[in-house]
């Protein structure tokens, strides 16, 4: 197990540290330049990542709460059938519904045509190659991995406790919020981190519904990568934004942790 | 308004804390709870009793405000509560389950009510901790529920509810979870916080001795229907259906005819010509077919050659089998018309009293006697097969 996190990493961390280039070879000489080249080149591109990838992730909990929410205690009977009709688009390749939303979205598309055609929207009126298109994008993209952990957590809570409430004088919204919600969070934890998580290491949203001004980092790095073939470059790249994360995830960890909230 | 306030014509003594009135329930084609008027009065330890599916639990939740009634009327301390929600009914709820949060401490758990109604900071902690030591649990404020046996969690589920010092709290099988020492223990509890705090108890229970030893009144309930409301003494001694007599515990049922009175006593005749002697609790008709039954306690059994005071009532039976239980002998006879009897029998002489074959007769004090009538309420008194 420790051998399959540590080997990559220490890779990536000896090959963020090499100079040269892919002619001549890289060689490994404590090069730091690749950091603060990195850094200066493309800190807009991180700021991106994660500012659409936040903006994504607390748009996918926005959504998928209230539909989790409804499902696990509105449904019925019939819960597993609503699940599946929310979930069926997610199918499908993401990169087919990504394109299907290029289409949609396009400038003069389906949507945006007749209406600017109606004069009911202004002729440059667009919705994609902006971070709009991007953060929708996004958080559509990773929206199952908001919607069943949440869903999980909200369904399998003892209907007996929504009673326990009311008989002690909660009203429906205060059940909620002092029963439903503290229970839940949880599932909202683990949903933030399933959707925040690939969501800012995204390169194929912004490619096929951003612009030349909403490239994320990730993309960044698959190109240093696949296109310059400047290994150590993108190397310290993506370890930058490893740590990042890291540090993002341990400082979540400290104020949202489920331990602190569940008591045990 | 056309009609003359039937309501007010039919609320009972200002006593009485709970009052329903012809309730209906039905789930889809079942009929949970069936014409249904009762009424518990104030401060009373009130219990029902009953087979699996009876509706004992409908009817606490429709106290409970959890379901609503699809007809009939629910009262509470006299005011018409029929369409108020659960949250905002002055009654606090002994879940089966217990219920308590999982993400609250106990206290947190405790004072959950007193903070919904705004109860102030100072007083919420002087009742929570008052609460908890009421039900023995004082020091426990700071524990999850995971950190609590089945027993501590079944009390501070009874401190959540106490400490709103609620008009009725409801308490369905709470103590169902529970070991049999244990469950003997919290009755003894029970009864005596219920003493202390004074409040209105109404408890469901499926066993009978349960009720007996706790309650003050006990409804036996069939099919959504009451069979017979009394004190446990009354209930048990005098049952007033089949079902009733034959639900709390063992009872011997002999079918006759009535002969009118003699010397103070009701007579009835069985098949055989024996004559069975009855108190004389109202009027009968001549003629008139009955049912008398004896609880097995009360037979002594005479075997050939000792004698039964002439006083007593009198039936020659059969000894079949004898089955030793330490304190006691069950015995089971068969009677000259072929009807199955039994009878306990203290083990004071360190045997049974005669063997399988053995003719003996049996004997009981005629004030023992209780008598159903046949044909009244015949409908709801067989008890369900599945019970
Ligand atoms: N929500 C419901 N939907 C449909 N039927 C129900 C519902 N609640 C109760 N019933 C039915 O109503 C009848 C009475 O149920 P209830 O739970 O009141 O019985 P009970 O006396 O409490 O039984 P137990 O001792 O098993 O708890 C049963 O036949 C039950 O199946
Ligand atoms: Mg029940």
């Amino acid at each position: 197990m420790l051998l399959f996190f540590l080997l990559p990493i220490a890779t990536l961390a000896i090959t963020s540290l090499e100079s040269g280039d892919f002619i001549s070879g890289f060689d490994f000489t404590w090069n730091f330049g690749n950091y603060s080249r990195g850094f200066n080149l493309y800190s807009e591109q991180y700021l991106h990542a994660v500012e659409y990838g936040g903006s994504a992730t607390i748009v996918a909990l926005l959504v998928a709460y209230p539909a989790a929410y409804w499902i696990a205690f509105h449904a019925g009977p019939r819960k597993s059938s609503y699940l599946l009709a929310v979930l069926l688009p997610f199918f499908v390749s993401f990169v087919i519904r990504t394109l299907a939303w290029e289409t949609i979205l396009s400038d003069n598309g389906v949507l945006f045509g007749p209406l600017k055609s109606l004069n009911l929207l202004p002729n440059d009126f667009r919705v994609l190659a902006t971070p709009v298109a991007v953060t929708g994008g996004l958080a559509y993209t990773f929206f199952p991995f908001m919607l069943l952990p949440v869903y999980a957590s909200l369904e399998k809570i003892d209907r007996g406790l929504v009673e326990a409430a009311q008989d002690l004088f909660a009203s429906k919204f205060e059940v909620f919020r002092r029963v439903i919600f503290p229970l839940s969070v949880p599932g909202v934890f683990a949903g933030v981190l399933l959707t925040g998580i690939p969501a800012v290491a995204d390169y194929v949203n912004q490619d096929l519904l951003g612009g030349v001004g909403t490239t994320m980092v990730g993309r960044v790095i698959e190109t240093q990568f696949e296109v310059n073939i400047n290994y150590p470059l993108a190397a310290a790249l993506a370890f930058v934004f490893m740590l990042g994360l890291l540090a993002t995830l341990i400082i979540y960890q400290r104020i949202f942790g489920t331990e602190q909230i569940m008591g045990g | 308004m056309s009609e003359p306030a039937p309501e007010q014509a039919r609320t009972a003594d200002g006593d009485s804390v709970v009052f329903l009135d012809q309730v209906v329930k039905r789930f889809g084609s079942v009929v949970a709870v069936d014409r249904l008027t009762l009424e518990i009065r104030r401060g009373e330890f009130f219990s029902m009793l009953g087979p699996s599916g009876c509706g004992k639990t409908t009817t606490l939740r429709l106290i409970g405000g959890f379901e609503m009634p699809s007809e009939g009327m629910v009262r509470l301390d006299g005011q018409d509560v029929t369409d108020l929600p659960a949250y905002k009914r002055n009654v606090n709820t002994v879940f089966q389950s217990y219920g308590l949060f999982p993400h609250l401490s106990v206290y947190d758990n405790v004072a959950f009510g007193l903070r919904r109604k705004r109860v102030p900071a100072k007083e919420v902690e002087r009742r929570v901790v008052e609460a908890l030591e009421l039900v023995s649990l004082a020091g426990y404020g700071k524990r999850r529920r995971s950190q609590l046996s089945g027993g501590q969690q079944q009390r501070v589920a009874l401190a959540r509810a106490l400490v709103n010092r609620p008009q009725v709290l409801l308490l369905d099988e709470p103590l169902g979870a529970l070991d049999l020492k244990l469950r003997k223990q919290m009755q003894l509890e029970l009864k005596r916080i219920q003493k202390e705090v004074g409040i209105t108890f109404v408890f469901v229970t499926h066993d009978q001795e349960e009720a007996m030893t706790i309650s003050d009144r006990i409804a036996v309930m069939n099919n959504g229907k009451i069979e017979q409301l009394g004190r446990p003494e009354d209930v048990y001694e005098r049952p007033a259906t089949v079902f009733v007599a034959e639900f709390l515990g063992a009872s011997n049922l002999l079918e006759g005819t009535y002969r009118g009175t003699d010397s103070g006593w009701g007579q009835v005749e069985l098949a055989n010509g024996v004559r069975i002697r009855i108190p004389i609790e109202r009027d009968r008709k001549d003629g008139e077919s009955l049912r008398v039954g004896v609880r097995p306690e009360k037979i002594q059994v005479f075997p050939v050659g000792t004698e039964p005071p002439a006083t007593q009532n009198v039936v020659p039976a059969t000894l079949r089998s004898a089955v030793f239980a330490g304190v006691s002998f069950q015995y089971f006879f068969q009677t000259a018309e072929g009807r199955e009897m039994t009878a306990f029998d203290r083990n004071s002489t360190g045997g049974a009293v005669a063997k399988p074959g053995d003719a003996v007769r049996l004997a009981w004090a005629p004030q023992h006697t209780f008598v159903i009538p046949v044909g009244e309420a015949e409908s709801s008194a067989q008890p369900k097969p599945h019970d």
